[in-house]
């Protein structure tokens, strides 16, 4: 069957069953590895796309399901060499350890942060619950989605002063 | 894990979905978000010739209020009910069930009329719309006809649904007493199934009881209608002894089995209690309602 989506922003499209997971679409037919699978049984999360800017389990989707749509996976968060807030967060406050489960991480907190840009920290747990970390690693997962959230913040106060001193002028 | 092969169709509209069953009868298989048809289709417990994919029908979705009637579309999303804030207050217990469901992930694909087709005896749905008195609408090529909530359920996976009929809506009539609900659910962690949930429902007229709902989870080979204790409450003033008797009811129908997650007893004991803290929440919710 045909099957065309939008993936990080390109026009994918392939030939494939209709029992071809999501999950196995983006790794083999587009060699798209960062998205990755862990307990293939809808339990961990480390297969996380965004679908439509929402986080889903690609495991759990046949690849045909989605045809149309738009998925996001973690080689579509970082700006060419720059990092996106999120991936920065990891980054700073050392957000990982072996690493299986942060792009699915990663995109939760970038959905997260996306509808809710000031999370509690029961918020960011909440939003992570469905993303097992084998390393346990969860204290600094949520202090990189706090340091993300913080550093957006910050962005965007600057944005309004700029403008008043620019109209000022 | 690969599901064994099969045909799949995407049907643009509910007419062409209903004349795929016609034509394939038991060997198709409906799907909507496919959280639990998946999983099964990966372990080859499902092995069906054809997938009917509704997941991307339009319509079916959403709550709308009209002739009596509160109508929840099949194909409403957890996430959807779970973000649901301007609900009227004999709906309070909808976002509260939609927020224990699996996980933050599985809410954001997976859907109430998929749910509650999928019959798991561990399922929230089923208890919320057997406490609600909910009626289901099934539409076959043939025509629609309504279930009521008490007769869908019929064994493990099992309901009155032909392999010709599609879900297409959860309706309950609108009410204009006070009502209110509660959803309680022990789990040992997110994403893990119920080790016992209990939906409760109450609608008051003057300060008796004037409906009562009580739905089981995970505690018997289908989702459990604690019919004796709903009974025991209606036309009384809800105080404590005839909360703590519904409650004893209650866990009476219950029929656990002990596994991993916990004894017989000590579920039969959790539904107990589940019933009396449901109660004075949903009392409390009915009393403040928005009708």
């Amino acid at each position: 069957m045909k099957v065309s989506m939008k993936v990080n922003g390109a026009e994918r499209s392939g030939d494939v069953e209709p029992r071809v997971l999501l999950v196995d679409f983006l790794r083999t037919n587009l060699a798209q590895t960062g998205t990755h699978i862990g307990c293939d049984t809808s339990s961990c999360g480390a297969c996380t796309v965004l679908l439509d800017g929402e986080p889903v389990k690609s495991c759990t989707l046949l690849a045909v399901q989605v045809d149309g749509r738009s998925i996001t996976t973690v080689e579509g968060l970082a700006n060419g060499a720059t990092l996106s807030p999120i991936q920065a967060g990891f980054h700073e406050e050392h957000g990982l350890q072996c690493g299986f489960c942060t792009p699915g991480m990663m995109l939760v907190g970038t959905a997260l942060l996306e509808r809710n840009p000031e999370p509690t920290e029961d918020e960011i747990r909440w939003a992570i619950s469905g993303n097992i970390c084998r390393c346990t690693g969860y204290m600094n997962i949520v202090k990189a989605i706090q340091h993300a959230a913080k550093a957006q913040a910050a962005a965007q106060a600057k944005v309004p002063e700029a403008v008043v001193v620019a109209g000022g002028e | 894990m690969f599901p064994a092969a099969f045909d799949y169709r995407a049907p643009a509209s509910l007419d062409e979905a209903l004349g795929l069953l016609a034509q394939q009868g038991d060997a198709a298989k409906v799907m909507a978000g496919g959280q639990s048809l998946i999983p099964l289709l990966k372990l080859r417990f499902a092995q069906p010739g054809m997938v009917v994919d509704i997941g991307r029908m339009r319509g079916l979705t959403g709550v709308s209020r009209n002739d009596g009637w509160i109508t929840i579309g099949a194909l409403t999303r957890h996430v959807d009910l779970e973000r649901s804030y301007d609900l009227p207050g004999q709906l309070s217990m909808l976002p509260e069930a939609a927020h224990w469901i699996a996980d933050p992930l599985v809410r954001n694909q997976g859907t109430i009329g998929g749910s509650i087709c999928h019959a798991d005896p561990s399922g929230d749905w089923g208890s919320v719309v057997l406490a609600l008195g909910a009626d289901l609408v099934a539409r076959s090529a043939n025509g629609e006809r309504v279930i009521h909530a008490a007769d869908f359920f019929q064994g493990p996976f099992t309901t009155a649904l032909g392999p010709d009929e599609i879900l297409t809506e959860i309706r309950v009539a609108s009410s204009s007493k006070p009502a209110g609900g509660a959803y309680n659910k022990l789990e040992r962690k997110v994403g893990d199934f119920a080790t016992v949930a209990v939906a409760v429902q109450v609608e008051l007229d003057g300060g008796k009881v004037s409906r009562a709902g009580i739905g089981l989870t995970s505690v018997g080979a289908t989702n459990i209608k604690a019919t004796e204790a709903e009974k025991s409450l209606v036309g009384r003033e809800p105080n404590d002894a005839v909360i703590a008797e519904a409650a004893r009811l209650a866990a009476a129908a219950a029929e656990p089995k002990t596994d991993v997650r916990g004894s017989a007893e000590f579920k039969r004991d959790v539904v107990r209690v589940f019933v009396q803290r449901g109660l004075k929440t949903a009392l409390a919710r009915a009393k403040e309602a928005r009708v």
